[in-house]
């Protein structure tokens, strides 16, 4: 017999392989390739294992975090919910009546600022990645970058000094000529500082989040599919339609839910443009009366709480957590349905 | 001798490296004419100038004139889209729209041509193009099924349903067995023939065979080197071409001494 040739050891079946394996175009845009199968017998070399272990120990450190984020909310913030008048922040009587127009105001303004965000967003984006000559593209994309680290304190004294003001005259023009809209309704605020007013400064600060995911999303759309639309006689804009669009769905959704993140989460900026009223829930945009936002009431409340005002805080905290773990869970659904064949 | 299409001195570049040298052509209607040639010798960026896919590349730019049916692709004010709508593309790899069922990709080219389109005419013009494409029978009760569902072969038979819905004049084919299987490849082969009755079809290969077994003519392109452009050495009837080449190169290529 000749040389025994040692039998090649198996390479650990992992997700990577799914990667390579994976013709282009076949992978559903969004889609994960799936748990990982169990580990096949055979030798892993030390440096697959330390990646591996590494890795494995930071996806376990967000769960950590996550839990232990959630326990602490639970645990501080489920006191105040049984809390009565005297314990709890503004003179509410009940959680539930300091909490719901808080909710309430939280997920308006955000959704109002996404609103206006989105659109903006993604024609920026479709300009920087589809339209802007190569020479602009990098220097704005780099630029819309910089807008995104620009901090809240900075936004929120731009809304309320600069933004505001300039505003009232608008306000008072929309209420004069469409307060019949229910939207527009009731005395325009002469100061500027409306619920509007912190939606539209909001929209600027989430809008270089979206924009720069839709960019990336945009740039990666598989250069068959363009062709394919192309050679059909597709102008750019069909395209887009045909060719962009489709595939990017799920990457406009996921950058739209990061800047539903940021906007609700935003304090400064809504606690600096907006004067709120307590318990308010009102939909109209242009009063001087206006919901707060979970995250402001926290913020301008914390500094002079004690005892069960603490709680209701950190309940109030527990109420976003949940908003936000919902709007996301909605939002991916959404994306999975709409997909064919998933 | 009615002619299709007419290359007259054309050169195509991608910014400053000329990839093609001053082919001159004509090609018959209702003919299969199949570019043969090496890796890099200019066939696909030839075939891609005539629908104007080449310019799509940033950089890329063509001098001298190609006429479909009389009229200058390149002349000044032709819109590439109408011209792409005459003259349709199969690429290499099938490109269906991944999001896209069978039935929409037959239509997307259409809808973007008339906005408005019944559903009985969406319907006969799907099981049209799918009859002509060979593909109607296998696909006839899963229209609404994802066309990424298919697999390579059918792939590439809806993407020639595709392209031929919208019915154009010229029907370019980039190397379109390639990335097929023999029994595939023959489908598509023996569709080619089909097709021919209607269509002008242009197709490049890298399967001598293949270029042997389907076309009416043969153009034989090479290059000289390394960064040179490529150029056309021969063209003629395929039968002649195969059996006895004028060139030398044409004969050692066909041989297959290099290549």
């Amino acid at each position: 017999m000749g040389t025994v040739v040692a039998e090649r050891p198996a390479v650990r079946d992992s997700g990577l392989n799914r990667l390579v394996g994976q013709p282009e175009g076949t992978r559903p845009p969004g889609k994960r390739w799936g748990k990982a199968p169990k580990a096949s017998t055979g030798v892993e070399r030390a440096g697959d294992r330390a990646a591996r272990r590494l890795a494995t120990a930071a996806g376990a450190t967000i769960l950590v975090a996550l839990a232990g984020v959630g326990l602490f909310l639970l645990a501080r913030g489920l006191p105040a919910v049984r809390a009565g008048q005297g314990d709890l922040p503004e003179g509410a009587t009940s959680f539930w009546q300091l909490a719901g127009p808080l909710a309430f105001g939280s997920v308006w303004a955000a959704a109002l600022a996404l609103l206006f965000a989105i659109p903006v967003a993604v024609a920026v984006a479709l300009f920087i990645s589809m339209y802007a000559p190569r020479r602009f593209a990098g220097p704005l994309g780099a630029t819309v970058d910089v807008l995104a680290a620009i901090p809240s304190v900075v936004y929120g004294l731009w809304g309320l000094m600069v933004f505001a003001p300039m505003t009232a005259g608008l306000y008072r023009w929309l209420s004069d000529h469409m307060g019949w809209f229910p939207l527009f309704a009731g005395k325009p605020s002469a100061t500027g500082r409306t619920i509007l007013t912190a939606a539209l400064v909001l929209a600027v600060m989430v809008l270089p989040i979206i924009a720069a995911v839709c960019r990336e999303v945009f740039l990666q759309t598989p250069a068959l599919s363009v062709e394919a639309a192309l050679a059909l006689g597709a102008t750019r804009w069909e395209t887009i339609r045909l060719a962009v669009f489709p595939f990017a769905r799920s990457g406009i959704v996921s950058g739209a839910m990061l800047g539903l993140g940021r906007a609700l989460g935003e304090t400064m900026a809504i606690a600096m443009v907006l004067s709120p009223t307590p318990f308010l829930m009102s939909v109209r945009l242009l009063n001087n009366t206006n919901p707060n936002t979970i995250a402001a009431s926290i913020a301008q409340n914390f500094p002079e709480a004690y005892g069960m005002e603490v709680n209701a805080l950190i309940g109030l905290g527990l109420i976003l957590f949940v908003i936000t773990f919902a709007v996301n869970y909605l939002a991916r659904r959404v994306v999975a349905r709409s997909q064919p064949g998933a | 001798m009615p002619k299709a299409i007419e290359i007259a001195s054309l050169n195509a570049y991608y910014g400053s490296f000329h990839a093609v040298a001053d082919v001159s052509l004509t090609i018959a209607p209702r003919s299969i004419t199949a570019f043969i040639g090496p890796s890099g010798c200019g066939k696909s960026t030839l075939l891609r100038t005539l629908n104007r896919m080449h310019e799509v590349i940033p950089g890329a730019r063509v001098t001298g004139s190609v006429l479909v049916e009389g009229q200058d692709v390149y002349g000044s004010g032709v819109d590439p889209v109408l011209v792409r709508q005459r003259v349709g593309m199969v690429f290499q790899r099938p490109n269906p729209f991944p999001t896209m069922s069978i039935k929409d990709n037959v239509l997307a080219g259409v809808r973007l041509q008339r906005r408005r389109l019944s559903k009985g005419e969406a319907n006969s013009v799907v099981e049209r193009s799918l009859r002509s494409a060979g593909l109607w029978t296998e696909v006839r009760d899963r229209l609404d099924k994802p066309g990424a569902s298919l697999s390579g072969g059918q792939q590439q038979r809806l993407c020639i349903a595709r392209a031929i819905a919208i019915e154009p004049e010229v029907l370019l084919m980039d190397e379109p067995c390639s990335a097929l299987d023999p029994i595939s490849t023959l489908a598509i082969e023996e569709l080619m023939a089909g097709l021919k009755a209607t269509y002008t079809v242009v197709i490049v290969t890298h399967n001598m065979a293949q270029a042997a077994r389907i076309s009416d003519k043969t153009a034989f392109f090479t290059i000289d080197g390394a960064r040179k452009p490529g150029r056309l050495v021969e063209y003629g009837p395929t039968a002649a071409m195969f059996s006895e080449p004028n060139q030398q190169a044409t004969a050692d290529y066909i041989a297959g001494r290099f290549g």
